[in-house]
């Protein structure tokens, strides 16, 4: 135990790094998602296919293998593309770009589904009384889709974040030196492994209880006034 | 690349690949197909893992799914302790506890079990991956078994049937049908899952990737081959799924084919 306490600090910066990395992320693969759900909902039959096979490429591929994809190959593609088309120079994707791309990449798949069904949850009248109004089809995402698709989507973020706050993790694979990478460090040099490993158990599940317990407070929050039975 | 002592060359395929792989193509297919037997090792390694966690942890999630869903006095709460810890953290942890965290103890280092098991990689991922999948299968069989139809257990308690004799013949098979839809995303989760074994030297399908990675420094060749094997086996077990839940859950399914009123698939993400 006082070995946790003598690398308080290394721990300390991991768990930032992770949480860092896994709000980017999030960002990034909501961003997607709402792209993608915008793709699937859409009447062009390419961004149909193209967001489909966007989500079935991540269903079907493990994210460790993807994200030592994207960290080994993704950089000599983008340096490839930038020699032939001259359009940038070399250059260099950090490891946080890695795992921050890897993981927001395949979120993305998994909000786009979230928020497909979100927004098919809302009643088709609305969106055409808003169109009857003459609204501007901005005006009908703030207004309308917005407000109520956060409401109906807020069960499947919950759970998107979960699995992608603990997914986060793997990214000590390709070397980010975050919570699991720098316990790993710290307990072989004192040769305490268990004892770290489960901190970071521990750790992970603090974590884990907070965001639940913040995100059923906004459920809470948006649901006002819906009709309880 | 590596491969020019060994390349096939009698059929007009294997020429064509050997010119692309040499002149156009990013990937060198003479590369994989040379190390093809590994990567079948690979995925033999990967199913086994995957399969014999689901067995095992299917039998071990029934009496804590049934402790779970009628409140046992004593073993509600253990249980629960159990899922949630398992449930709220990384898989990757857990495995990493389990494998390198064990030897941190005398006892264990002298107990009969260290040689042979505890401190196999093979074995430490068994573990941790059946305790994970138990821990998920428990909670949505508790769920399952909770939702069974307030009819049919009565119509088994009128008929005379005991307690044990109704948890066999009525609620289990019920709820085991009901769970199915999910079932098959749980499946899907823990071949998934599985590639955490080549992160504790295991040489299981992305094992071999990464040691083709690490051989030859070629990123492509190792990554894309083992995203297109999980893809086969991904795409396998849905399948396989949806046949089983056309035969076993046929009697709810509605008259006329309509694809949206089946169980839908949930969109749930797959890693842990």
């Amino acid at each position: 135990m006082e070995a946790i306490f003598d690398y308080r600090q290394l721990l300390l910066d991991g768990t930032l790094v992770t949480i860092r990395l896994a709000i980017v992320s999030a960002m990034l693969a909501v961003v997607l998602g709402l792209i993608g759900a915008w793709a699937k909902l859409s009447k062009s039959r390419a961004a149909q296919t193209a967001a489909g096979a966007y989500t079935t490429l991540i269903r079907g591929v493990p994210d460790l293998v993807l994200m030592l994809l994207i960290f080994y190959g993704g950089q000599t593609v983008l340096n490839n593309i930038g020699d032939t088309t001259g359009l940038w120079g070399y250059v260099e994707i950090s490891q946080f770009t890695a795992g921050v791309g890897t993981i927001g990449f395949i979120f993305g798949a998994y909000y786009t589904e979230t928020f497909r069904g979100a927004i098919l949850a809302i009643p088709v009248g609305q969106i055409e009384a808003a169109k009857a109004y003459g609204m501007m089809p901005w005006q009908i995402f703030t207004r309308v889709i917005w407000p109520q698709m956060v409401r109906y989507a807020l069960p499947g973020f919950t759970n998107n974040w979960l699995v992608q706050l603990k997914s986060t993790a793997l990214v000590s694979v390709i070397g980010i030196q975050d919570l699991v990478y720098n316990a790993f460090g710290a307990g072989r040099s004192v040769r305490q492994l268990f004892t770290f490993m489960f901190a970071v158990l521990v750790i992970y599940l603090i974590m884990t209880a907070v965001s639940d317990a913040f995100l059923r407070w906004i459920d809470r929050k948006y649901s006002a006034g819906v009709r309880e039975a | 690349m590596a491969t020019d002592t060994q390349t096939p060359t009698e059929t007009p395929i294997g020429d064509w690949l050997v010119l692309v792989s040499e002149n156009y193509s990013p990937i060198d297919f003479m590369l994989i197909g040379d190390n093809l037997d590994r990567f079948m090792w690979g995925a033999l390694v990967t199913l086994e893992l995957t399969f014999l966690s689901l067995l095992l942890g299917g039998i071990l999630c029934i009496p804590l799914a049934l402790a779970r869903a009628y409140r046992h006095p004593f073993w509600n709460a253990p249980v629960w302790c159990f899922t949630y810890f398992f449930r709220g953290t990384p898989l990757l942890v857990q495995t990493y506890l389990l494998y390198f965290g064990l030897g941190q103890f005398e006892v264990v280092r002298e107990s009969f079990l260290w040689g042979p098991i505890l401190s196999n990689a093979w074995w430490c991922a068994l573990i941790a991956f059946t305790l994970n999948t138990a821990a998920y299968t428990t909670e949505f069989l508790r769920g399952a078994i909770v939702t069974t139809p307030f009819g049919e257990v009565e119509a088994a308690k009128a008929s005379g049937m005991s307690a044990a004799t109704m948890v066999r013949r009525i609620i289990l098979p019920s709820a085991f049908r009901r769970a199915l839809p999910a079932y098959s995303n749980e499946v899907i989760f823990m071949l998934h899952g599985s590639v955490i074994a080549s992160t504790i030297t295991l040489q299981d399908i992305l094992g071999v990737g990464r040691w083709l990675n690490g051989r030859y420094y070629l990123a492509y060749e190792g990554f894309i081959t083992a995203m297109v094997m999980y893809m086969i086996l991904v795409f396998a077990i849905s399948r396989g799924f949806k046949f089983w839940e056309k035969h076993w859950l046929g009697h709810l399914r509605p008259r006329e084919e309509d694809s949206n009123t089946m169980v839908p698939e949930a969109a749930t993400p797959d890693i842990r």
